[in-house]
C-alpha cells in the first residue's frame, strides 16, 4: 500500500499540520511516512501545501507531482491540484468559498462542509480535524486508535486535554463527507 | 523529525563542543532547534548566534585550533561568505564540520531547493589547492548518521568535512532512528592551542608560510592527505544495477526523485540502475568507470544546470555516452520529466 496525498489551501487552515498528523499517525500504525512542505514565498499569506506519503515500502521521492488523493481547502489550490490527482484517484475538496465544482471526470470526488461543521461546534480550530475525518471515512488507510496515538505525540501534555475534542471532530467529519462522483475501478 | 532538527539533534548526540551560526531560510531550524534545546545543559556543548557568517566561520577555526568539536551550518549565499575561513581551516589543518542545506543561487537567489553548490563544495570555493571532504544525504537518517561520520573523518584527517544537504532533505519529515548520546571529548591534540607546556614546544596553528619552499611541503602534505581520502573514504550505493542495460547518477533529494523514475521505468521494462555517491569528494569514479563498461548510456539528473556531471564524465572517460536532465532556480524535477529524458537522451539518442 502506498498513499500520495497533497493537501492545500490557504496559510492558517492548518494545511501543513493536517500532514504531519497524518503522518505520525502511520508512523503509530507502523508505515514509512514522509512530510515535505511548501516553505516558499507562497507561505507568506497565499496558499500553503505540503506532500504526505504514507507506504507499507520504503519511500523514494518526497516531491511528487501526481498524487493518489488530493485535499484541497480553497479556489487556488483546487485550480493547481485537480489535474495533478492520478485517474481513478480521489479528489476532496472543501465547499466554502468554492466558486466552481471540479471538472474532473475520471476521478472519484468528495466534498465536506469542514468549516460549517466546525462553526456548529463552536470551534473552527478543529477545521482540519474534520477534514482528516472525512479523509480516513474514504480512504481507511489508518485506525483512528493511531490517529490518537498521533495526537498524542504531537501534542504537548498541557494540549492532551483537547485529545477528545479532536477526536469528536475526526468522528464528525466522517459523517458528513458526501460523495459526490465515483468512477468505476 | 525534520531534516534540519534532526541534524541539529545528531551534533549534539556526537559530542559536538561548540556550534555557531546565524540562521538563513531553508536551514534556520538547525540553530533555533539548538536554542530552544539548550545542549549546555545536556552535556555542556555551546551554541551561539554570532553576528555574521563569517564571525560564525572564524570561532568554529578558533574552536577547532583547540582540538575542539565544532560545527557551523548555513544556507547557500551564507556559505559563500564562509569560503575564506574555509580555505584558511583547510590550510591550517583542522577538522571542523560544516552543514550547507543549499538553495538556488546565484547571489540570493530563493530560498528553494537547489543543488547549484556542487562545484564551490567539491571543486574548492576558497582559494587554494584545497579540498573538503563532502557527504550528500538523501534522507532525514543520514542526515543524522553523516554528523557523526563528519565529526569522525575531520579529526581522522584533520581537514573539514562538509554535508551538502538541500531545502528538501532540511524542511521535510520522516521517521529517524537517532543514535545514543555520546560522550564530549576532553582529548588534549598535540596539535592543539591548549597553552605552552614546560618542556615542550609551542604549538602555532597557521595557513601562513611565507617561504615558497615549506608551502610547497605544506600542499605536498595536503596532496598525499588527500590520496589517503580518495583510497579509504569513497562511499556510494547502487539499485538496480545487476541486470542494467542504462544509468542513473544522482545525489542527495534528487537521486530519490530519479530512484522514482526508476521504478516507473522499470515497470515500463527499461532496465536501468541508478548510482547515488554519499560522498561527492572523494567522488566514486572507480565504480563509475565499472559500470560505464557495462551500460549503454548514462544519465546524470541534477537540480542544477550540470555539475556533478563533469565528474561523471571524466570518470566515465568516454567508454558510454553521459548525458544532463537538470532543473533550477528552485525548480524540482519530477519523476516523470527524469523518464522522459532518459528516453529521449539515452535510449533514443
Amino acid at each position: 500500500m502506498t498513499e500520495e496525498i497533497i493537501i492545500a489551501g490557504f496559510g492558517g487552515q492548518g494545511v501543513l499540520s493536517m500532514g504531519q498528523i497524518i503522518c505520525y499517525s502511520g508512523v503509530m500504525q507502523g508505515k514509512e511516512v514522509s512530510w515535505m512542505p511548501s516553505y516558499g514565498p507562497e507561505m507568506r499569506g497565499g496558499t500553503a501545501n505540503c506532500t504526505a506519503i504514507i507506504s507499507d515500502e520504503q519511500i523514494s521521492s518526497p516531491v511528487l507531482n501526481r498524487f493518489d488523493t488530493a485535499i484541497v481547502l480553497n479556489q487556488p489550490s483546487m485550480d493547481k491540484f485537480e489535474d495533478a490527482v492520478k485517474p481513478d484517484g480521489l479528489l476532496i475538496y472543501e465547499e466554502n468559498g468554492m466558486t466552481r465544482k471540479p471538472r474532473r471526470k475520471d476521478i472519484n470526488i468528495c466534498s465536506i462542509a469542514a468549516y460549517d461543521e466546525s462553526v456548529k461546534m463552536n470551534n473552527t480550530k478543529v477545521f482540519n480535524m474534520i477534514v482528516i475525518g472525512g479523509f480516513l471515512k474514504v480512504r481507511p488507510i489508518i485506525e483512528l486508535e493511531n490517529v490518537i496515538k498521533g495526537l498524542k505525540k504531537v501534542l504537548p501534555d498541557r494540549y492532551h486535554h483537547l485529545i477528545p475534542l479532536n477526536e469528536e471532530a475526526i468522528h464528525r467529519g466522517m459523517d458528513i463527507i458526501k460523495e459526490e462522483q465515483a468512477v468505476k475501478k | 523529525m525534520k531534516g534540519n532538527e534532526a541534524l541539529a539533534e545528531a551534533a549534539i548526540r556526537a559530542g559536538a563542543d561548540a556550534y555557531f551560526g546565524y540562521p538563513i531560510t531553508p536551514q534556520s531550524e538547525v540553530i533555533e532547534y539548538l536554542m530552544r534545546e539548550n545542549p549546555a545543559d545536556r552535556t555542556g556543548m555551546q551554541v551561539l548566534q554570532a553576528e555574521s557568517e563569517i564571525a560564525a566561520i572564524n570561532m568554529v577555526y578558533g574552536a577547532a585550533g583547540c582540538g575542539k568539536r565544532a560545527m557551523t551550518s548555513s544556507s547557500s549565499p551564507g556559505i559563500s561568505l564562509k569560503m575564506e575561513g574555509l580555505s584558511y581551516i583547510a590550510g591550517a589543518e583542522l577538522p571542523c564540520v560544516v552543514v550547507n542545506v543549499v538553495r538556488a543561487g546565484p547571489g540570493l537567489g530563493t530560498i528553494q531547493p537547489s543543488q547549484s553548490d556542487y562545484f564551490q563544495a567539491v571543486k574548492g570555493g576558497g582559494h587554494g589547492d584545497y579540498k573538503l571532504i563532502v557527504l550528500a544525504p538523501a534522507t532525514v537518517q543520514e542526515s543524522v548518521d553523516y554528523v557523526k561520520l563528519a565529526f569522525d573523518l575531520a579529526f581522522k584527517y584533520r581537514n573539514p568535512v562538509m554535508i551538502l544537504s538541500d531545502g528538501i532533505i532540511g524542511q521535510m519529515m520522516e521517521k529517524v532512528e537517532l543514535f545514543e548520546q555520546m560522550p564530549r571529548s576532553n582529548k588534549e591534540y598535540e596539535w592543539a592551542t591548549l597553552g605552552k607546556k614546560p618542556g615542550k614546544n609551542s604549538v602555532i596553528v597557521t595557513s601562513l608560510q611565507l617561504q615558497s619552499e615549506e608551502q610547497e611541503k605544506v600542499n605536498l602534505r595536503l596532496q598525499a592527505k588527500y590520496r589517503e581520502v580518495e583510497k579509504n573514504e569513497v562511499r556510494f550505493e547502487t539499485y538496480g544495477c545487476e541486470d542494467a542495460e542504462y544509468l542513473f547518477a544522482a545525489f542527495g533529494s534528487c537521486a530519490r526523485i530519479t530512484r522514482k523514475a526508476l521504478d516507473m521505468a522499470r515497470a515500463k521494462g527499461i532496465k536501468v540502475g541508478i548510482i547515488r555517491p554519499q560522498t561527492l569528494y572523494p567522488f566514486p569514479v572507480d565504480e563509475i568507470s565499472r559500470l560505464a563498461g557495462q551500460v549503454k548510456g548514462i544519465l546524470t539528473v541534477e537540480m542544477n544546470a550540470g555539475q556533478m556531471v563533469e565528474d561523471v564524465k571524466l570518470a566515465v572517460n568516454g567508454k558510454t555516452p553521459v548525458e544532463f536532465y537538470g532543473r533550477f532556480g528552485g525548480m524540482i524535477p519530477t519523476p516523470d520529466e527524469i523518464l522522459e529524458a532518459l528516453e529521449q537522451k539515452i535510449i533514443g539518442g
